[in-house]
């Protein structure tokens, strides 16, 4: 019929017209892709980097590797900037450690005064002076009472050996690594405090990244490189060390079967699960995740829960209820760029306990920050629904010559090729992904998200490593504080409107670890219930505040608040009243 | 005397001669979908598989009945479709890519025509399009399959007897000759390690590249000794845009991210123009 009513001439102009308006198509559909951020939703808070007011003048410094590396010092030696809250002298006021990373630079322990300004300590606390030839260089930290003695302790990881620092009370720290049978030489970029066996004690978990048989300033082979880019195995051996209780730790990686040598970058502990055990939660680069699910702190048992295949280069292992499900997902960055690379975000969204499995809700806007390292989610406006802060971009120097090109020729090559490094072509002044923008995205729930950083005043193009949420002020809103590679450190101050409320719980365990790490806080109010849970160690190097900080919108009331301590032991708050932080000490037996 | 497998084989070899090349490059294309999909899930969701697969064959069969009356075989678009759901890799959400490189890839093999003969190979005229166009929603295969030498060793080995099969090895060979003393000659230009420039040459995007597309038969030139004119020009144009990329070119950066697709793009087109070109005149003045 067709045929009939149309000559060859016509159909093949409709088909030429069709075809330019496929054309045209792809060409419109294409300028729709997430791109710059989007100011049409209202928002109800505003960030306003302070740091300098705050005394807060840390700018962190890269580390400088051995020669042999030169052709890509500045890709490999991209790590180190990290973030970690503490309250040190347990005054109530959230202190923040950040790392250093060349040899002969401190680290610094800025102390919260509690008018608004801090002042780095850390020297005279005896926690600076850590990066030293023949020791490492800090790449992260994290804070958790190990001995239980009511004081945080800190755990500096490296690329070097391993230190342990105990809190002696008085501003002052003592390096107890030799003593704790830490002394471990690993080149490391994430480690959490967690009490696997539920005996009270926090064990410890560190992750290696390069091989821990690697002196990155004495290389014996240039062959350090990963062996894949999407299912490399050849990275450092995770290690976990089991807590004795008698100031030394035990290394049971092999007997509890999570010794994976993934190239992690980044480690959550949480239970997944729901059967009272912390699992572990593992970011990877060049790899997928890895899920080490606890049996009943007798060993851990990698599982296949839906994140087996999907293999990226997972950098932040990010934990949040997103849904307002009262459960715990997982947040995990990767890397995009236009025209090369699309890996995709992923939000694992967490069915472990129906389905056996996560579900991957990654869709839009969160799909691509970048090159994007550290992530947190936190309630930024009090509405009620987690924010999404995520900090970004790799390397930023000469902005008119990109390395893309010439990485791209190795990456799809066999992998004995870029496993070594001299393979590589040389990055000189080129950026890699630099100069890219921080993304907060806004939580619509079901409606997914929205990209308010320009609206909401955040502006900077700084090469992003570690995102902590914390409420520096007590003032009922989380803050922000970033720490970025060879770059100042930002302290982003929240302004939220006031007619949100908000509850907070600070929690101290008894039977428990004393820092109350791993504890989950499900609260119920207005209709929706929300679970957070005890930090001990997030994101990509760093730690954000232990106090859990839960936004209520307009509903003035929470119904009640159920903790879920480590130990087991169930605790139910009824109407727990809102707009203030709960001191919540673990009843006894 | 030789043994019964023997002269299976030499049978089998015979038949496959004697066959429409689109049907062994079918099973080679199949076998690496089968393969990577297995082992390392390169689809990235089945549904962008049936996409491009379901779109281009629907697009076949459509404009070859509403243009000329009949339907076409579609073991071409089911080529089409798979190269395309293999090579492009868009942002993770996104479906559009594949169906509407599909349908151009398909429609450029009748709106893009000259003397009665299409252009340009119908996946690299997409995907060179969608990498130019939308840069922003699509990348090229890059990174994935493992970068696994055992992978790579499989299809180069079905790849090479197949080439050799249809007739098509001496564009491979060409083509993988050229590219590897070009490789030389811009790792003494650019300075760079010779192993980075050889390197592309092992992983994915090449294998699809040196044997699907340009050893295409319906847009290579007539003859055997065009056809390596062609091969090698392709990887010259390759390598202007490599070294391009070498030295920051910013005008040409959206040719970067797939250098011998997009040479071919250019190249191939007016390679098969000018020869129609001639074979037209050759044919008027005979």
């Amino acid at each position: 019929m067709v045929h009939a009513v149309t000559s060859l001439f016509q159909r093949r102009v409709a088909l030429g017209a069709s075809f330019l308006a496929a054309i045209a198509l792809v060409i419109i559909l294409n300028r729709r892709a997430p791109g710059a951020g989007d100011s049409r939703v209202a928002v109800q808070f505003h960030l306003s980097n302070i740091a300098a007011e705050a005394g807060i003048d840390f700018v962190h410094h890269g580390p400088t590797l051995d020669a042999k590396l030169d052709n890509i010092a500045p890709l490999v030696a991209a790590l180190g900037a990290s973030v970690s809250v503490t309250d040190v002298n347990n005054d109530g006021w959230p202190d923040l450690y950040f790392t250093n990373s060349r040899f002969g630079t401190g680290n610094a322990l800025y102390l919260n005064r509690g008018d608004g300004s801090f002042v780095d300590i850390a020297r005279d606390a005896g926690v600076a002076d850590v990066n030293r030839p023949g020791e490492g260089v800090s790449m992260g930290a994290v804070w958790g009472d190990f001995d239980n003695d009511g004081l945080e302790d800190l755990l500096v990881y490296k690329w070097g050996y391993l230190q342990l620092f105990k809190n002696m009370g008085d501003l002052h720290f003592a390096d107890v690594t030799e003593a704790a049978g830490l002394r471990h030489w690993m080149n490391s970029n994430g480690a959490v405090w967690i009490d696997y066996d539920r005996d009270g004690l926090l064990d410890l978990y560190v992750t290696g990244y390069f091989r821990s048989d690697i002196d990155l300033w004495h290389l014996k082979t240039t062959r350090i490189m990963e062996n894949s880019f999407e299912f490399a195995t050849n990275g450092g051996k995770n290690r976990l060390f089991h807590n004795l209780g008698n100031g030394r730790f035990e290394d049971v990686t092999d007997r509890m079967g999570v010794g994976s040598t993934r190239w992690t970058l980044a480690v959550a502990a949480a239970d997944f699960n729901g059967d009272g055990w912390p699992d572990l939660f593992l970011a990877n680069d060049y790899g997928p995740e890895e899920l080490y699910v606890n049996d009943h702190g007798r060993r851990f048992v990698l599982s296949r829960v839906g994140l087996e295949s999907d293999s990226k280069s997972g950098m932040s292992a990010t934990l949040g209820d997103v849904l307002n499900r009262g459960r715990l997902d997982a947040f995990v960055t990767n890397i995009s760029v236009r025209g090369y690379l699309f890996q995709g975000n992923n939000l694992r969204l967490n069915f472990l306990p129906e389905l056996g499995r996560f579900q991957q809700g990654a869709e839009g806007v969160i799909t691509d920050a970048g090159w994007a390292w550290g992530a947190q989610l936190g309630d930024l406006d009090n509405d009620g629904r987690n924010e999404l802060f995520i900090v970004n971009g790799y390397v930023s120097a000469d902005r008119d010559r990109s390395y893309w090109y010439a990485m791209s020729k190795i990456a799809g090559a066999n992998g004995n090729v870029f496993e070594d490094a001299r393979s590589w072509p040389a990055i000189g002044t080129a950026s890699l992904s630099g100069y890219e923008r921080s993304r907060v995205l806004v939580n619509r729930g079901l409606a997914g998200w929205t990209d308010v950083a320009a609206a909401v005043g955040v502006s900077d193009e700084y090469d992003g490593r570690a995102v902590a949420l914390v409420d520096l002020f007590n003032r009922g809103v989380l803050d922000v504080v970033i720490a970025n590679q060879n770059q100042p450190a930002l302290i982003y101050k929240n302004t939220v409107v006031p007619a949100n409320h908000w509850i907070a719980f600070k929690l101290v365990g008894t039977r428990s670890n004393r820092s109350a790490i791993g504890a989950e806080v499900t609260i119920e109010a207005g209709g929706t219930r929300q679970l957070k849970v005890v930090d001990g160690g997030s994101g990509f190097a760093s730690q954000n505040d232990r106090r859990l900080h839960f936004g209520l919108g307009s509903a003035g009331r929470v119904d009640r608040a159920v903790i879920r301590w480590p130990s087991g032991t169930l605790q139910t708050l009824e109407h727990p009243t809102v707009d203030r932080l709960h001191g919540i000490t673990e009843p006894g037996r | 005397m030789a043994s019964p497998s023997l002269v299976a084989s030499r049978a089998l070899w015979a038949r496959l001669g004697g066959l429409d090349p689109r049907y062994p490059v079918s099973f080679l294309i199949t076998l690496i979908l089968v393969l990577g999909e297995a082992r390392y899930g390169i689809l990235g969701g089945y549904d962008r598989l049936a996409t491009a697969l379901g779109v281009c064959v629907a697009t076949e069969l459509a404009l070859s009945w509403w243009l000329r009356g009949g339907f076409a075989n579609v073991a071409s678009a089911y080529i089409t479709g798979i190269s395309l759901a293999l090579l492009i890799k868009p942002r993770a959400d996104l479906l559009w890519p594949f169906a509407l490189g599909g349908f151009l890839a398909i429609a450029s093999k009748y709106v893009l025509q000259y003397r009665g003969r299409h252009l340009w190979n119908p996946s690299n005229f997409a995907i060179s399009l969608l990498v130019v166009a939308a840069p922003a929603s699509v990348a090229i295969l890059s990174h994935q399959w493992g970068n696994d030498l055992a992978t790579n060793a499989v299809i180069w080995c079905f790849g090479l007897l197949i080439a050799a099969r249809v007739g098509m090895l001496h564009v491979t060979l060409t083509y993988v000759a050229c590219f590897v003393a070009l490789a030389l000659a811009r790792s003494g230009i650019v300075g760079g390690p010779l192993l980075a420039e050889i390197a592309p040459l092992t992983g994915p995007m090449y294998q699809l590249f040196i044997f699907f597309m340009i050893t295409d038969p319906k847009t290579t030139v007539s003859t055997v000794r065009g056809r390596v004119i062609v091969a090698a020009a392709v990887a010259v144009a390759e390598t202007a845009i490599r070294l391009a990329g070498d030295y920051h070119v910013a005008v040409l950066r959206p040719l970067y991210p797939a250098p011998p697709i997009l040479a071919l793009a250019i190249v191939g087109p007016l390679a098969k123009a000018l020869d129609l070109y001639r074979e037209a005149r050759s044919g008027r003045s005979s």
